[in-house]
């Protein structure tokens, strides 16, 4: 998945010089923060991303939102990948936005396989990441530990199972007045 | 009413600590919705109210939840297409320009210029049409209507011009990888013109029976305010965001389409109430106007899908003739398209907000995770914040002024 290409697309007619060099500072800051832990930063189709380890997800964000040389003051968007059978199985996406440095940057955990996968809440550090790990617990079964109100959002709260997942069937669900 | 009732904000943004002085607080919880002709789709509402100032709101969401995303990974590209035009319906193009955008990525295939222009165009036409459902809605919740009904006789007008170019009214599944479906019909750049400069006038007459309308105010200035860096704090996008005094259009910060050889403005208002909103999306319509009026002159002329006969299937004509474009056709008709092993995010500035899509690809003809960054659902997540304090009939106007569609909320 790693395609070693450089970060300037053929699109991204956005300034490319500044978001080369956000993606620069953001894996210097990370490698900063965490000098024992290791960073893997790639970059692919003009998007650049760092994986941690999910231990380290919140201090992560933290760490890239406080950094004025990086100041992702936005988390658009998280989401989660289930790459099944992959070992890890999973990742969970952080999409940040810089508006100071009108950049993108891209931080994913991978999440093992198992009966519980867990993975830090970053809502403390971006209140709008609540909903979208509610999605994530509800449609992929990734729970997030001190999250402030991890229910179902978009499924009724009695559903059984996690329709997003790769081994959850596609239909057979029965349908309501069906007779 | 506010000032009997002190509220403290958690940082999750769900929490409210109230402190009264008189103790003999009888809170009453409230559900509004999802049968609610002012929740702009199945939103449900739970309110807890002390008398008529709200103490908490929290939205329950997924009454539209159809499993858009699951689809779409159980489709081919190419056959997903038609699940991007379901969920914000109101703005189907956005959607399916921000889908073929992020497909367009991965297979890195060149869209013809003409259809490029043609694109800026149709969406722009409908940030208008989306707006104006906006705007039409959201002043008949308090109760104007003859707004609704002026709104809708121009929407319908758009409407028109989307069903003749291409088959429907709303789900029009028209921007294709590589570039439009078809050829615009004769004489519809003309109809599209005729109709786009009678707009202005249109404009005018909703702001004379809004914008200084004194009960319209009065239901707007200093409702639901939130700062520009709380607004981001939640994520919010769009002229929800502008309207709290931060710049940021992806339109002009991370140019797509042509919008960097268009001459607009992006309002901006440091308010951040419901009326700051409103303003701001009423000048996007007269932007929006003047952008559709430059595209129209501007258009140039030239192919409107690629060449490319590994994305694109050849025409009719060449079946009979060619041998190759058999083949093609056979191949893509059959196998569809493999995008290389990768992952890609692209977003564009829908009428709503930043409309993104994270596309993962393995390289197999369906897309391995196709995630939506829907703009009204990091919007509505604020709604909390934005209620708390307020009555319970402004709770009206705020949902109205931060423009949700449940459809790509649920998704």
């Amino acid at each position: 998945m790693q395609n070693a290409t450089p970060a300037a697309g053929p699109d991204q007619s956005g300034a490319p010089t500044a978001s080369l060099s956000l993606v620069e500072a953001a894996v210097v800051c990370l490698r900063a923060a965490f000098p024992t832990s290791e960073i893997r930063a790639a970059s692919a189709f003009g998007d650049s991303w760092a994986v941690v380890p999910g231990n380290l997800i919140v201090d992560a964000c933290r760490a890239l939102r406080d950094d004025p040389a990086t100041a992702c003051n936005m988390l658009v968007d998280v989401t989660a990948v289930d790459l099944l059978p992959r070992a890890p199985r999973w990742e969970v996406v952080y999409n940040l936005l810089s508006l100071a440095h009108n950049a993108r940057f891209r931080l994913k955990v991978e999440v093992e396989d198992g009966p519980e996968p867990l993975v830090p809440s970053v809502s403390s550090v971006y209140a709008g990441a609540n909903w979208y790990e509610r999605e994530i617990f509800d449609l992929m079964g990734i729970r997030f530990s001190d999250h402030p109100d991890l229910r179902r959002i978009l499924l009724p709260e009695d559903w059984q199972g996690y329709p997003l997942r790769y081994d959850h069937p596609l239909g057979g669900e029965e349908v309501g007045f069906t007779s | 009413m506010i000032t009997e009732t002190r509220i403290v904000e958690g940082v999750d943004g769900r929490s409210a600590i109230v402190e009264r002085p008189d103790a003999h607080a009888d809170l009453m919880t409230v559900n509004m919705g999802p049968q609610h002709p002012s929740t702009h789709g199945v939103l449900r509402v739970i309110l807890t109210l002390d008398g008529e100032t709200v103490v908490d709101a929290v939205p329950e969401i997924g009454y539209l939840h159809t499993g858009i995303e699951k689809t779409i990974q159980c489709k081919r590209y190419e056959a997903a297409l038609t699940c991007t035009d379901r969920m914000d319906y109101l703005s189907p193009l956005a959607n399916n320009l921000v889908y073929c955008l992020a497909v367009e990525d991965l297979l890195g295939v060149d869209v013809p210029v003409r259809a490029t222009w043609l694109r800026t165009l149709l969406v722009e036409l409908t940030r208008i049409a989306s707006h104006l459902v906006w705007l039409g809605t959201h002043a008949l919740d308090l109760g104007a209507m003859t707004v609704f009904l002026y709104c809708f006789r121009e929407r319908e007008l758009i409407l028109d011009l989307f069903e003749e170019l291409t088959g429907q009214r709303m789900m029009t599944s028209y921007i294709r990888f590589g570039g439009l479906e078809q050829e615009a019909p004769d004489g519809w750049l003309d109809r599209v013109r005729k109709v786009n400069d009678s707009f202005p006038s249109h404009v005018d007459e909703y702001e004379r029976l809004l914008t200084r309308n004194g009960i319209w105010k009065e239901r707007l200035q200093g409702v639901g305010v939130i700062s520009g860096e709380e607004a981001l704090h939640y994520g919010m996008t769009g002229p929800s965001l502008r309207g709290s005094g931060v710049d940021w259009d992806l339109r002009k910060k991370q140019p797509y389409l042509v919008y960097d050889q268009l001459d607009f403005r992006v309002p901006v208002y440091p308010q951040g109430d419901c009326y700051a909103r409103y303003i701001c999306r009423i000048e996007e319509l007269r932007e929006s106007q003047r952008l559709v009026q430059q595209c129209l002159k501007l258009l140039p002329s030239g192919p409107i899908r690629s060449d490319d006969r590994k994305v694109v299937p050849p025409p009719k004509e060449e079946l009979a003739s060619s041998m190759e474009a058999v083949i093609h056709h056979f191949k893509l008709l059959t196998e569809g398209l493999h995008p290389p092993v990768g992952e890609v995010y692209r977003a564009v500035e829908s009428p709503r907000g930043e409309l993104g899509v994270f596309l993962v690809s393995d390289g197999s003809n369906k897309p391995r995770r196709c995630h939506v960054r829907a703009p009204s659902f990091a919007n509505l997540q604020a709604l909390p914040r934005l209620c708390r304090g307020h009555l319970v009939a402004d709770v009206v106007a705020i949902i109205g002024s931060i423009d949700i569609v449940l459809g790509e909320i649920d998704r």
